[in-house]
């Protein structure tokens, strides 16, 4: 207990810092292995660096455009399931519905964290934003029609005159059988 | 998939018969019953041996009861059909209790301790003839023998298995036996009458085998009138048809000797019409005028003398042998608030054996009859107890000067029925007699919650019985949140008004209605409706809600009207009038004036309507709406249905602002060769419609036609009109309407062939169910019309109806024609028909299901989707959903949902729904000579949680959970402290 404390105590958290400083010159205690030399490095060092942020920039936009199509897929998904679940009223069919109006809706509120990653100035990321708010948006229209058939949206004149009174009578008539 | 829509028909065909019946348990929580005999005609004590003193009762409405004498409950008592008039009653041998019945024509035994049959004869003869049934200790070989002269012969019938040992006719065409004598001890019988009205006929019969003796007749100046008053054994005393000649006749040893004597010898003053109001006293018999009842002794060879001349409404009772060669008898006069028997031998008219006062209820009106019973005290004198009949119909049994018990039998004739609101609770004022303390309720709850728990012991059990049916909230005399407690005022045929408590079924007012009596002008007044004349709405809260009564002078229908007007929540009759003209047609209209009273329409039989109530303010509210008030008329003699609208004021010679005159502005009359009115029905005016739409499969709309205006009118061929089976299907035939009554528009006409009535009806929203019989089926059917409103179909733009920009809720009149389709079915029912009911809902959103009325004086309930006419052989998905069963040729009995569960009102003569004020909840009450009360919610109370909800079990669980919640919380910070700490 006493020991645990005094460790706990002095608090020494450590960390290890893996970053690459491979680039920066070693400090001077250590000589460079022979045949090192590292002026060469230093001299393709812009070259490769262009390179690599091209590729990394390619390969963004392409994870990009990935990213967009994706709900295409759970687009397809939605409708076999929709399918499965039948055009009545049940707990089954009610919770395919408000998932798939619910996804859509949620992803459209985090376009731009979905689309975080591959942020960079040189990706244009309007095209698979577009395409990727309107997959979802077809995957909200695909959730409101299947509402529709399930007959939960008031598009039918039976629902707006469901609770209409009877309309008032002017007249007023009374009598029968003598007593 | 599959499965999926396998569990869905499975969910659906479950949900479609909702479970209705009641747990054994719950008997009598929400319902009461009661038993009634009804106005009792004739009564005979049964007190000799030493087992349950009873009484045996024949009633006006033909009942036989036995009542136990101790406390006036009803031991066993048999109903007989409506034409089986009891015609006379007695009990033979100690032990069987002889009927007659059907004008003499049927003579049955009952086993008098538990009312079983023990034979039945049916005596026939050459013609009709008053009934007579005498049952003096005759014996022919040791056989009992009862006599009876009926249809104009006279049987003699074996007490044992009522074989009848011999009979005689009497054909004389003219003969009208009066009286069949037996005198005691001798082996023969004396029949004697009139014949042609004015000779006095005798016919002495031996006992033994029917042979005739003798035969002597008299003739006289005089007519004869009915009554002849035995007062000897060979003596008997009738009166003349001008009731002014008392003829006093002997017949000793066959020799017919007699002697008048005028009323007006007997009475110094002018006396009028007399008539012999009793007979049978030996000895004394009593006449009876307008002004007096008169009391005469026969002494000697056709002595008179009068006795006693009382000016008192007094009743004289049958004689009763107290012991050997001794009879006495009793006289019941009013005197005040008290009414005084006193009973008197018959030798001796100076002395009394009796004579007591009694207080007496001033609401049971006058003494109409009276049986006497005695007992021997024990110090061997002679005691008498009184069974007395009064004017409101109910029974009282009288004993050493006291009222042993009393039965309210009027209720077994109820005219009509109407509710009341109770008061509101005040804080403060205790209305409960039994306010029930916390300890008790405390206790209640305990046991309860036991029993959920099932730790009860049966005494446990018993008493949360005892507490669920005794439970002081039910009978509470306010208002109650979900509208169940209110009075159901009840008029009866003798004109007394009952507050019946539907909690209890408890009487919490009675009144009988006195201001007929005080005016001299209405003599026979009978009371015909009762209508609601104020109900407390907005701004007379305070108020106290009243009916309005309305009577009449007489049986005929120009006889002048009597209007009562009587507080609902203390039954002082606080207005009553006597009107000028006579009362054909009461339309109660759906307007009231300042003070709400309602505004009602009487039409006399000139057919000129009065308003009322007479106040400036009523004719204020009404000049406004004059113009759309009608009246129709259904003369179903004439077979003619006429509409009228209001004229201005009556014409110069009545010169009264709330006289209108009438207008005829159409009429139907149906051919009398070919159709007969039998049926009428309309929508009760108080049913509540929540929407004008059906929603049918498909989310497609259905407009339905809606009126209060509408009629319903069946007819059949005069042929037919009679019982069934009296016609062939050729010559039968039903054809029923559906009229407008404002423009007498015949919306609707259909023609059932080969069918035939009764036909009970039943009209709500926009539908008709009735019930007929299918003579070519042999089966009884019941059919549905449903009326809709092509007009409105096309109302089916959504946009139009999202902004409102419809007039599907604008003021409709009935001049505007409006283009209906009707949609009609019929469906065999098994059952034929007493009377039909709907179920009626606050705001009317509940399913509606059908009250039937069955021949077994059950209620029986039926889902209005049985009798829906779209019902198809297989319905479409969509079909299904919207709640539509699959067609089947006859309607289903279930037989869980007979509301009366194992009870029985006898004699059902109506049913009456009652909103309550939970939406999901109908008061029911069904009478007949009985009662019948119960809550019945067509789609199970879905709106409230059910009676045996536990209470105390929920408040349990709750306070058990949120003590856990503490503990574990308190349990959780230890623990984490702990591991903090470590």
């Amino acid at each position: 207990m006493e020991k645990g404390k005094g460790i706990m105590g002095s608090g020494g958290r450590w960390a290890v810092d893996f970053s690459d400083n491979s680039t920066a010159p070693p400090s001077r205690d250590i000589p460079d292995p022979p045949g090192f030399t590292r002026a060469s490095v230093d001299q393709d060092d812009s070259t490769v660096s262009r390179q690599k942020k091209d590729a990394e920039s390619n390969w963004k936009a392409q994870k990009a455009w990935e990213v967009a199509q994706a709900p295409f897929k759970n687009l397809l998904m939605m409708g076999f399931m929709m399918w499965m679940a039948g055009n009545t009223v049940h707990l089954f069919s009610i919770g395919i519905t408000f998932s798939a109006l619910w996804q859509p809706i949620s992803a459209l509120q985090g376009v731009g964290k979905v689309f975080e990653p591959y942020k960079d100035n040189k990706v244009d990321l309007l095209g698979p934003k577009l395409l990727f708010i309107a997959l979802n948006l077809g995957g909200l229209a695909l959730g409101v029609w299947k509402l529709n058939t399930l007959g939960l949206l008031p598009t039918h004149a039976s629902d707006w005159v469901s609770s209409l009174p009877p309309a008032q009578e002017v007249e007023y008539s009374g009598g029968g059988i003598p007593l | 998939m599959a499965i999926m829509s396998f569990i869905f028909v499975f969910f659906f065909f479950s949900s479609l018969q909702p479970i209705l019946s009641l747990y054994e348990d719950q008997v009598g929580l929400m319902d009461w019953h009661q038993q009634y005999i009804g106005k009792v005609k004739q009564a005979v004590f049964h007190t000799h041996k030493t087992g349950r003193k009873r009484v045996v009762a024949s009633t006006e409405q033909n009942i036989i009861a036995t009542l136990d004498l101790r406390r006036g409950e009803i031991f066993w008592r048999h109903v007989l059909g409506p034409n089986d008039v009891v015609d006379g009653i007695d009990i033979a041998l100690g032990k069987y209790v002889i009927t007659l019945s059907s004008g003499g024509s049927i003579l049955r035994a009952w086993n008098l301790p538990d009312g079983q049959m023990v034979w039945e004869s049916s005596l026939h003869g050459p013609k009709h003839s008053k009934p007579l049934l005498l049952t003096r200790n005759l014996i022919i070989e040791k056989d009992n023998v009862l006599i009876v002269f009926s249809n104009g012969r006279l049987n003699a019938v074996s007490c044992i298995d009522g074989e009848v040992l011999w009979k005689k006719d009497f054909e004389e065409e003219s003969l009208e036996v009066q009286q069949v004598i037996q005198p005691p001890g001798s082996g023969f019988i004396y029949v004697v009458g009139f014949a042609a009205s004015s000779q006095f006929e005798m016919y002495k019969i031996n006992a033994k085998n029917g042979e005739l003796l003798k035969h002597e007749s008299t003739a006289f100046s005089g007519r004869f009138t009915g009554e002849v008053s035995l007062v000897s054994s060979e003596t008997v005393v009738a009166l003349d048809s001008t009731g002014s000649i008392l003829l006093t006749i002997s017949f000793h040893n066959g020799k017919i000797s007699s002697q008048q004597t005028p009323v007006s010898n007997l009475l110094e003053d002018s006396p009028g019409l007399a008539v012999i109001i009793h007979p049978s006293v030996t000895g004394i018999f009593a006449i009876k005028t307008d002004a007096a009842t008169i009391f005469i002794r026969v002494i000697g060879e056709g002595k008179l003398e009068v006795v006693e001349k009382t000016n008192h409404e007094t009743v004289v009772s049958d004689a009763l042998s107290i012991s050997e060669g001794q009879q006495a008898f009793a006289l019941v006069q009013h005197a005040g608030s008290s009414i005084h028997l006193t009973v008197k031998p018959a030798h001796d008219w100076d002395s009394n054996l009796l004579k007591e006062s009694i207080k007496m209820d001033q609401q049971r009106g006058f003494v109409h009859k009276v049986f006497i019973n005695n007992y021997i005290r024990t110090d061997r004198s002679h005691g008498f107890r009184a069974l007395i009949v009064m004017e409101d119909h109910s029974l009282l049994l009288l004993q050493q000067g006291a009222i042993v018990w009393s039965r309210e039998d009027g209720l077994a004739s109820i005219i009509d029925v109407t509710t009341s609101e109770l008061p509101v609770e005040k804080a403060g004022v205790s209305v409960a007699k039994v306010e029930l303390n916390l300890f008790e309720w405390l206790k209640g709850h305990v046991l309860k919650l036991k029993g959920t728990l099932m730790l009860a012991t049966p005494e446990d059990i018993a008493a949360i019985q005892h507490m669920r049916l005794k439970s002081s909230e039910k009978s509470k005399m306010t208002r109650d949140h979900n509208g169940f407690r209110k009075l159901l005022i009840a008029l009866t045929r003798a004109g007394k008004l009952f507050a019946l408590h539907t909690g209890d079924g408890r009487i919490v007012w009675s009144h009988l209605l006195q201001s007929p009596h005080k005016s001299e002008s209405c003599r026979q007044p009978i009371v015909l409706n009762l209508y609601q004349w104020l109900v407390p709405h907005h701004h007379a809260l305070d108020e106290n809600p009243s009916v309005l009564v309305v009577g009449r002078c007489g049986p005929s229908s120009d006889a002048l009207g009597v209007l009562s007007l009587v507080d609902s929540y203390t039954g002082k009759e606080f207005s009553s009038l006597s009107l000028v003209h006579s009362v054909a047609q009461v339309i109660p209209l759906p307007y009231t004036d300042s003070t709400e009273q309602r505004l009602h329409l009487l039409i006399d039989a000139d057919k000129h309507a009065h308003l009322y109530p007479k106040t400036p303010e009523a004719i204020d509210s009404f000049q406004s709406e004059f113009s759309n008030v009608y009246w129709y008329s259904v003369d179903d003699d004439n077979g003619i249905i006429k509409g009228y609208a209001l004229k201005t004021k009556c014409g110069s010679n009545v010169a009264d602002e709330f006289c209108f005159d009438s207008r005829e502005l159409w009429s139907i009359v149906l051919p009398s060769e070919s159709e007969k009115i039998i049926t009428t029905a309309t929508r009760k005016l108080n049913e509540a419609v929540h929407t004008q739409a059906k929603l049918i499969a498909d989310q497609d709309v259905m407009y339905k036609y809606i009126s209060s205006n509408l009629l319903f009118v069946a007819t059949v061929a005069p042929k037919a009109s009679g019982e069934i089976g009296s016609v062939t299907p050729e010559e039968s035939w039903l054809v029923v309407y559906l009229i407008d009554t404002v423009t007498g528009r015949v919306l609707h006409r259909m023609t059932h062939h080969g069918s035939q009535g009764p036909v009970q009806a039943v009209l709500s929203e926009n539908w008709v169910v009735y019930h007929y019989f299918n003579l070519r089926a042999h089966r009884y059917e019941m059919s549905v019309i449903e009326i809709y409103d092509q007009s409105r179909a096309d109302n089916k733009d959504v946009w139009k109806l999202v902004v409102g920009n419809h007039n599907l809720t604008s003021p409709v009149s009935s001049y505007s024609r409006a283009e209906v389709i009707t949609k009609s079915q019929s469906y065999f029912f098994t059952h034929s028909l007493k009377a039909i009911a709907v179920t009626l809902t606050v705001k009317g959103i509940t399913s509606k299901q059908l009250l039937i009325g069955t021949i077994g004086d059950q209620v029986l309930a039926l889902d209005k989707r049985f009798l829906d006419p779209r019902r198809p052989v297989n319905p479409t998905q969509a079909e299904r959903e919207e709640g539509i069963i699959p067609l089947t040729d006859s309607l289903p009995i279930i037989p869980q949902s007979y509301i009366t569960h194992s009870l029985r009102v006898e004699g059902l003569q109506s049913i009456i729904t009652v909103a309550a004020k939970l939406e999901s909840t109908t008061l029911v009450f069904a009478h007949g000579l009985d009662l019948f009360f119960t809550h019945y919610a067509p789609s199970r109370t879905y709106d409230s949680l059910t009676e045996d909800f536990s209470y105390a079990l929920l408040l349990i669980t709750i306070v058990a959970l949120v003590a856990a919640i503490f503990v574990t919380w308190i349990l959780s910070q230890r623990k984490e402290l702990q591991d903090r700490w470590r």
